[in-house]
């Protein structure tokens, strides 16, 4: 049995393709991306060596801030959404009818392409005969804005259709935590004359803290580096005001062909993605994940 | 043994009135979640429902009628149109074949790292498997620029080669984690009897391994299949001749086209979005276990 199952050749047989694929493919081009920013390139053409002139100027760079702080805003309003969906979870799991069948429905959009997802919400919102317009005028409201065309609106216009996708996902992944809770721990509760809101924050809420948390980092790691919808509804615009890091990085080398800039950019992107998940990690650690 | 009897009919009435103004209360709770849960599951619906009535309206009718309007006359004939005329059919037909291939291609190397991690004896199982789930962190599109750089360089932009490769590469992590969680729980006896019996390790992993795990295999397939089936940044990147293109970029430039026709648009994005939705009603329990599996244990 052990000489069987400890053959070498068969082992690397099996792990190398695989390893290779991602050795190529993820980890050296996370490496290279680092090191294309200390050049000059277009992407094309020769590569020269300007240092850490890349990183300092991105430091310098308002654009860049500008979409860090849209990404930040993000990952605000994406970890605030958690608590709704927490509440609807925990409806829908305490023992109501139809509660299955209704969290299939929430999920509905996660499984849509983004760029169908874009393409639909773009005509909602469209000036004159999108839903949101109509629906506005409908009520009386003379002027309705060009959701998409206001500097100042774009961003939450934008934010709305992010939060509609993963609605579903964070529903479906507390309600499954809180399935898995044992009803016995309920049921005692209940004996000792627990409500359901105590029962809620006093029990079912620490039993599933190890969930909220991997949430936390979903949610801020997945805004922080967004780009699907916003790329397709807005590219950016207008004027910036819905960029994106993501975004900003793929403009900068896809579209005005810095890749150095551009890779600098994604590697802050690395970075910040990293250190985010680390510090929540570090901070929300304050006791083992309960078992039972 | 009386004086038990006498309680209970004394006490009844009383208690009976407590617990019907109790029920009163509870129906009204629950009246008012199921009246919560609705209107988040009409919320999470109606667009979806708009999008399937004006892809069945012509401009006239989206840009003179109420859009809450149903079509007067359902215009079917732009599903037919937009399937004949545009480039809709090739780009279905791109989706099918790179998104089978990369799901093929993804499960049976996940299956076969799991089956040498979990079922297998050797020193670097463990780091091994770390270089797997680490880059389930890793943003892809800090790694798009040296990926494309790369593929310029051997020649494979614009090739279908270069999406599969890396939908593969990325959706390995992900995938390696689902097939964990079910390799934990398969019994070793089985294995270890094959092995007695003289088996080879190949035909322990085809054999028995491989069909004692197709429950889990088909969840991982599905769930490959969604994310490939709509993957956007890749494809954007390395294609960009009509015919490589997947139906997320045809969609694309669809609707660059006929910016201004509703009712094809509306076909399109409907064309794109059924596949995935009769799978899901198909095999919904399957997508939910996948997606929890895949998030919850990270």
């Amino acid at each position: 049995m052990e000489k069987v199952m400890s053959n070498k050749f068969i082992i690397a047989l099996y792990i190398l393709p695989a390893l290779l694929l991602v050795l190529t493919l993820i980890y050296v081009p996370i490496a290279l991306t680092g090191y294309y920013g200390l050049m000059e390139w277009d992407g094309i053409g020769d590569m020269s060596f300007v240092g850490l002139e890349n990183y300092m100027a991105l430091l310098q760079d308002k654009n860049f801030w500008n979409s860090a702080s849209h990404s930040f805003l993000l990952a605000l309003f994406s970890t605030l959404s958690l608590a709704g969906y927490l509440v609807i979870a925990l409806i829908l799991a305490s023992k109501i009818k139809g509660a299955h069948f209704l969290r299939k429905i929430y999920l509905i959009p996660m499984l849509l392409s983004s760029v169908a997802i874009a393409q639909l919400w773009l005509k909602i919102y469209h000036p004159s005969n999108g839903v949101v317009n109509s629906l506005l005028s409908s009520i009386g409201i003379q002027n309705p804005p060009a959701w998409l065309a206001e500097p100042q609106l774009v961003l939450y216009a934008i934010f709305v259709p992010i939060l509609w996708q993963y609605a579903g996902f964070y529903i479906l992944i507390y309600y499954a935590a809180l399935k898995n809770i044992p009803s016995s721990f309920i049921e005692a509760a209940k004996i000792d004359g627990a409500n359901p809101l105590q029962i809620a924050y006093k029990i079912k809420l620490p039993l599933i803290s190890g969930v909220i948390k991997v949430t936390i980092v979903l949610a801020i790691v997945g805004s922080l580096k967004y780009f699907d919808l916003i790329y397709v509804m807005t590219g950016g615009g207008p004027n910036g005001a819905s960029e994106v890091m993501a975004s900003y990085m793929y403009q900068k080398a896809f579209g005005s062909y810095e890749f150095g800039y551009g890779s600098a950019v994604g590697f802050y992107l690395l970075l910040i993605c990293l250190f985010v998940t680390w510090l929540i990690r570090k901070l929300t650690v304050t006791r083992e994940d309960v078992q039972y | 043994m009386n004086v038990g009897t006498d309680q209970r009919t004394t006490h009844s009435p009383i208690s009976s009135q407590f617990q019907s103004r109790k029920r009163l209360s509870e129906r009204i709770g629950y009246a008012c979640l199921y009246v919560i849960l609705g209107a988040l599951a009409f919320l999470q619906l109606y667009p979806l429902v708009w999008l399937f009535f004006f892809s069945l309206k012509d401009n006239q009718e989206v840009f003179n009628q109420s859009p809450f309007s149903l079509p007067l006359d359902p215009k079917w004939e732009n599903y037919a149109r937009v399937w004949t005329e545009g480039n809709i059919a090739l780009y279905f037909f791109n989706s099918v074949w790179i998104t089978v291939i990369s799901v093929m291609l993804t499960v049976f190397l996940a299956s076969t790292v799991t089956f040498a991690i979990t079922r297998m004896r050797w020193k670097w199982s463990r780091f091994v498997l770390g270089l797997f789930m680490v880059g389930l962190m890793i943003p892809v599109h800090s790694t798009l620029i040296p990926l494309f750089s790369f593929y310029l360089k051997i020649g494979l932009i614009d090739h279908p080669l270069s999406v599969i490769l890396t939908y593969t590469a990325f959706n390995l992590p992900l995938t390696i984690m689902i097939l964990l969680g079910f390799y934990a729980t398969l019994p070793r006896e089985v294995e270890e009897a094959a092995v007695m019996d003289g088996c080879s390790v190949h035909r322990i992993f085809f054999q028995v391994t491989l069909p004692m795990s197709l429950p889990v295999i088909s969840t991982t397939v599905i769930i490959n299949m969604i994310y490939n089936w709509n993957e956007f940044v890749f494809i954007n990147t390395f294609i960009s001749s009509d015919r490589y293109k997947t139906l997320t970029l045809g969609i694309q430039n669809f609707v660059g086209q006929y910016m201004t026709e509703w009712g094809a648009i509306g076909a399109t994005l409907m064309i794109s979005i059924i596949p995935i939705l009769i799978a899901f009603l198909l095999l919904s329990d399957r997508i939910v276990e996948g997606i929890t599996a895949g998030s919850v244990k990270g």
